[in-house]
């Protein structure tokens, strides 16, 4: 291991204390004892407790993962078709416009995504709740798949694909058999790329929903105009502790694989 | 194996497998095949050879199925098969990049095609351990691709396209991806393949040793034409075209001017003040035509003196030595600045080479060793 230059340590643990400071701060604060946030009066989980027996976040959190859940896999089945046209589809006419406007609502503001579609909903007679959170998440978080996919995609040997069809396989059995199988790892990323977009989404989710659902999101921002609350800060702290542990075991999964299939191939080599 | 040398090209009674009639491919404005027309007969191991770009690939894929003529037909076993897809055709390929399907094992991509076909089990997996034993994979069935080397992969590719026995295989630079050693023992184990099979084999590549060695007939291609089509020894010995002649293999080409000189014989004038050459050729050259004069170098002697009773000897300097181990190739300048090969056996260990840098010498080669090609 090299030792640090002193200057280097100072940029580091400035970058990481600038990035962490405040959620750490947040974890330390849903322990404290005191009703009141910024005072500090001991250990106490009593937070997390009053937490599970509120209703109104329950519900919200119920509601925010079915939103998620529904939406994601929505977003994933319509944005890897769409990545598979763009890109396997050979020229067919408006090609580069279509590819270009998926990735528009990548630079989209929310405020006009959210707004256009509370417009659309009002101008066809849809009563706002869960149907169309999942609908508006669908269409901000699809752009976000097909990204993904198709750079997966691109780099596909195709001729994967042309040994399905030469080995009998109709188009649709060789996308099911052997491209989704292969682009799978992509799709899944995709899927939780989309699924955590959704859960977080606060601007978007506000123009869409109605009386009758609020996500978790929106209700922490409600609650929080009403004063920081300890319970608010419990709640943070475990979809922070959520978040980790799939990022972490994700990246450990994935490192695995990797390290596995080295092995494998250095050993092939060996025996030729 | 009969007797009998098999040629079915020769036979005006044989039925060709394959037929393409005057097939036409563009690709925009490209055009990749020229108005083309060939047979390939069943049971042959035919070859179409080629610089990159040159067509070949296009051949191919037309006849998988994944490319269309533009003009004209493919007709396998008497058939039309343009608008069948790839999935329909009794044809099946062997990828270049293999295409072996990552996420399944070598047994399951073995048995992939059978699949599709609603086999029953026990054939499938009687078919699928066939293959295996033919390939000599049996040990390998449970791996995955990765977990194999690329000689195995290989295997495995010509084993999962043969397993649905079909009319026709194709294969796409098969051994493009091996090591020389390894790829020269593979060309007989294909060879070896196709016999036990009987399938047809069209194999595209561009290197010539190896269609020369694993072909019945090796078509040569260049900008979407066939050049020339033909068993190996008679492309290497009697090549058509200045093109085929130096595509294949090694040869010295001299131009010259042609006069007959009696029956089939000529005589070629092709530098001032050296003495003209004297070749056959079977085709009819005008008095004075232009023409070129393609010799092998291995038909080349050379020598200190000049030989007595040569046809043809032309004196020389010698300008560079290549020692290969088992040959020796002499590039030897005329008078003029011409360069010409020729190659000598080293048949006896350590023997002290006769001649060495800026040495005269005199090569000199038969009246027939020598091809005559019109321009």
């Amino acid at each position: 291991m090299n030792k640090l230059s002193w200057f280097n340590t100072v940029s580091l643990t400035l970058g990481f204390a600038f990035l962490y400071i405040p959620m750490i701060i947040l974890i330390i604060f849903s322990f404290n004892e005191s009703k009141l946030v910024t005072v500090w009066a001991g250990f106490s989980t009593k937070w997390y407790g009053e937490l599970v027996q509120n209703e109104a976040f329950l519900d919200a959190a119920w509601v925010t993962l079915r939103v998620a859940v529904f939406s994601s896999t929505l977003a994933t089945i319509l944005g890897t078709a769409a990545a598979y046209v763009l890109v396997r589809g050979g020229r067919f006419f408006g090609r580069t416009l279509f590819s270009g406007m998926i990735y528009a609502p990548l630079v989209m503001p929310e405020v006009i995504t959210g707004l256009s579609l509370l417009l659309l909903f009002i101008g066809i007679g849809l009563d706002r709740g869960i149907l169309t959170i999942v609908l508006a998440h669908t269409t901000f978080s699809m752009c976000f798949v097909s990204v993904v996919v198709s750079s997966r995609l691109v780099t596909f040997d195709q001729s994967l694909e042309e040994a399905a069809l030469d080995l009998g396989c109709s188009s649709a059995q060789a996308f099911r058999l052997v491209t989704l199988p292969i682009i799978a790892p992509a799709v899944v990323s995709g899927w939780l790329l989309a699924f955590t977009l959704s859960l977080d989404d606060l601007v978007i989710a506000s123009f869409t929903s109605g009386p009758s659902a609020t996500t978790l999101p929106i209700k922490i921002f409600s609650a929080v105009r009403l004063g920081v609350s300890p319970e608010i800060n419990a709640l943070s702290t475990l979809m922070i502790a959520v978040v980790t542990v799939g990022v972490i075991t994700a990246s450990l999964v994935t490192k695995r694989a990797m390290m596995r299939q080295k092995q494998d191939e250095q050993a092939a080599a060996r025996t030729e | 194996m009969n007797s009998d040398v098999f040629a079915p090209w020769e036979d005006p009674q044989a039925k060709p497998l394959i037929q393409f009639q005057n097939v036409t491919k563009r690709f925009g404005a490209f055009t990749a095949i020229d108005d083309l027309s060939l047979d390939i007969y069943e049971q042959e191991f035919f070859a179409l050879l080629g610089p990159s770009g040159c067509g070949k690939t296009t051949m191919m894929r037309m006849l998988a199925g994944f490319e269309t003529p533009t003009a004209g037909h493919i007709l396998l076993g008497g058939q039309d098969i343009d608008p069948i897809p790839p999935n329909k055709r009794a044809v099946n390929m062997m990828f270049q990049s293999y295409a072996l399907f990552p996420h399944l094992s070598i047994w399951d991509n073995i048995a992939f095609g059978l699949r599709r076909d609603k086999m029953s089990k026990r054939d499938l997996e009687e078919r699928v351990e066939e293959m295996l034993r033919l390939t000599r994979l049996e040990q390998f069935a449970r791996r995955k691709p990765h977990q194999i080397s690329g000689g195995q992969r290989q295997r495995v590719a010509l084993a999962r396209s043969l397993a649905k026995a079909p009319k026709l295989l194709l294969l796409d630079e098969p051994l493009g991806a091996l090591d020389k050693k390894l790829r020269q023992d593979t060309q007989f184990e294909l060879m070896d393949i196709q016999e036990k099979t009987g399938t047809t084999f069209v194999i595209v590549t561009h290197d010539q040793e190896e269609a020369m060695t694993v072909a019945s007939r090796v078509a040569v291609m260049d900008q979407g034409k066939l050049m020339q089509v033909a068993t190996p020894d008679r492309i290497y010995e009697t090549p058509n075209s200045v093109y085929v002649a130096d595509f294949i293999g090694d040869v010295n080409i001299i131009e010259g001017r042609a006069t007959a000189q009696g029956d089939e014989s000529y005589q070629i004038d092709w530098a001032e003040g050296q003495p003209p050459l004297t070749a056959t050729s079977a085709t009819a050259l005008s008095k004075g035509q232009s023409c070129h004069v393609a010799i092998r170098p291995e038909k080349v002697a050379i020598s200190a003196e000049r030989p007595t009773d040569a046809i043809n000897a032309i004196q020389g300097k010698v300008h560079d030595i290549a020692y290969l181990g088992n040959l020796s190739t002499y590039h030897v300048e005329l008078p003029n600045g011409t360069i010409i090969k020729a190659q000598t056996a080293n048949t006896r260990r350590i023997s002290r080479r006769s001649f060495t840098w800026e040495d005269p010498v005199w090569l000199s080669w038969t009246a027939t060793a020598a091809v005559l090609l019109e321009n």
